[in-house]
């Protein structure tokens, strides 16, 4: 039987993929940044994850306005980097688990989260900044990955609540794979920044930290949390944490934290990152 | 739920914020032809043509005279305000060999420099910014 061994938070700022593809990410700028995941890169070396099924959002890459869905999973065997406008990154093709995308995609539409199906698509920074994170520079990234895109772009994104429920139900859906896999689920993006109009630039370090106090043990105050508020307290593109809330539901009722890193700032953002365990 | 189910009242709160214009349905609907354009400049094909010649280029999109002009002159500002997305307006920027924090700060009123040294001291707090009706 597959199961969710753990979950990974992470922001996803493009900027970290530009430090670490240019050998930066030690210099006096990226430095500390970096090296609140040398925990994690040796601990991902032991965990030994078959699958990550990935939460990011695509910045107006491989979806336009054409088309916008709310929770988008990638059923494909390979997706290619993103031309994000200066060439592609130069990282690994990013490989996907179809058996078990698919199954997920069933059982989550049966479970009554009418998800959207892709087949083909790059996937951008949102998604291959985390993964440089966790695993650093390698010929290919060492486990298969399903991308779950959400829109975080056009409102209404899905609520908090919605979300958690999505990790719920995943979670319930990873039970049922016969296959004995090791699953983590990664939440991406945030934690505060705003890139627009005269408030840009906007970092609420006390709110992210008790953002991140939230995800551990087994409160689930999160998901309460109205879109209006992150807006407010978090900048305008401090929405994209509802996608850590879709990791935290996956991992049941409590949780335990293995590794917590905090950083400001890294371009516009506050970086935050955690590793967490069920608990339950 | 943790959101209104009122979609009136939803959105109402969001012109409560600020300085910030969020994206939403009208402003995607507005700037629709807008992102279009700068999603364009994802391939290297448009880049060129469009780096050769810009109003030409905007010539082919259904764009507002107002639009049009607030691209050529860079002014993110008005972009977001004739419905321009960050991230669709990053292709604009990313074409100009502009990053995240020096096409942003042109936004805020200040030099990149100020910019760079506030977002360096911790950045910009939420205090006196969460609400239009807050004391500044």
């Amino acid at each position: 039987m597959a199961r969710i061994t753990a979950g990974v938070a992470s922001s996803h700022v493009p900027l970290l993929g530009v430090a670490h593809d240019l050998n930066k990410d030690r210099d006096d700028y990226f430095g500390p940044i970096f090296a609140g995941y040398d925990w994690t890169r040796e601990w991902e070396k032991a965990e030994k994850p078959d699958v990550v099924i990935l939460v990011y959002n695509d910045h107006a890459s491989a979806f336009d306005m054409k088309i916008i869905p709310t929770f988008a999973i990638g059923c494909g065997e390979r997706y290619k980097p993103a031309d994000e406008g200066w060439g592609p990154r130069k990282v690994p093709d990013v490989h996907g688990h179809p058996d078990l995308a698919w199954h997920l995609a069933q059982s989550l539409i049966l479970d009554e989260f009418d998800m959207t199906i892709i087949n083909e698509m790059d996937v951008d920074h949102g998604l291959t900044v985390p993964l440089s994170m966790m695993f650093g520079d390698v010929a290919e990234w060492p486990c298969k990955v399903i991308p779950l895109a959400v829109n975080v772009v056009t409102y209404p994104p899905p609520s908090g609540n919605r979300c958690w429920a999505l990790g719920e139900a995943i979670a319930r859906a990873v039970a049922s794979y016969p296959e004995d896999l090791n699953v983590q689920v990664w939440g991406t993006g945030g934690m505060s920044h705003q890139l627009q109009g005269a408030r840009a630039g906007l970092i609420n370090r006390e709110w992210d930290n008790d953002f991140l106090d939230g995800m551990i043990g087994d409160t689930d105050r999160l998901r309460h949390i109205p879109h209006i508020e992150y807006l407010r307290e978090t900048g305008s593109e401090g929405i994209e944490m509802v996608m850590w809330l879709i990791m935290r539901g996956a991992l049941g009722k409590r949780t335990a934290a293995l590794h917590r890193h905090y950083h400001v700032p890294c371009s516009n953002t506050a970086i935050g990152h955690l590793v967490l365990k069920p608990d339950n | 739920m943790s959101e209104p189910n009122d979609i009136h009242a939803y959105l109402a709160e969001f012109e409560d914020i600020p300085g910030t214009r969020v994206f939403t349905a009208a402003r995607a609907r507005q700037g629709y032809h807008l992102n279009q354009f700068a999603m364009s400049l994802m391939k290297p094909e448009n880049r060129d043509r469009w780096k050769a010649d810009e109003a030409a280029y905007l010539a082919e999109w259904p764009l507002s005279d107002e639009q049009r002009a607030a691209i050529l002159s860079r002014d993110y500002n008005r972009c977001l305000d004739l419905g321009g997305n960050i991230y669709f307006l990053a292709k604009v920027f990313s074409t100009d060999g502009l990053s995240f924090v020096q096409a942003v700060s042109t936004m805020t009123g200040v030099s990149v420099e100020d910019y760079q040294a506030m977002m360096n001291a911790g950045g910009r707090s939420p205090q006196g910014l969460r609400s239009k009706k807050d004391p500044r």
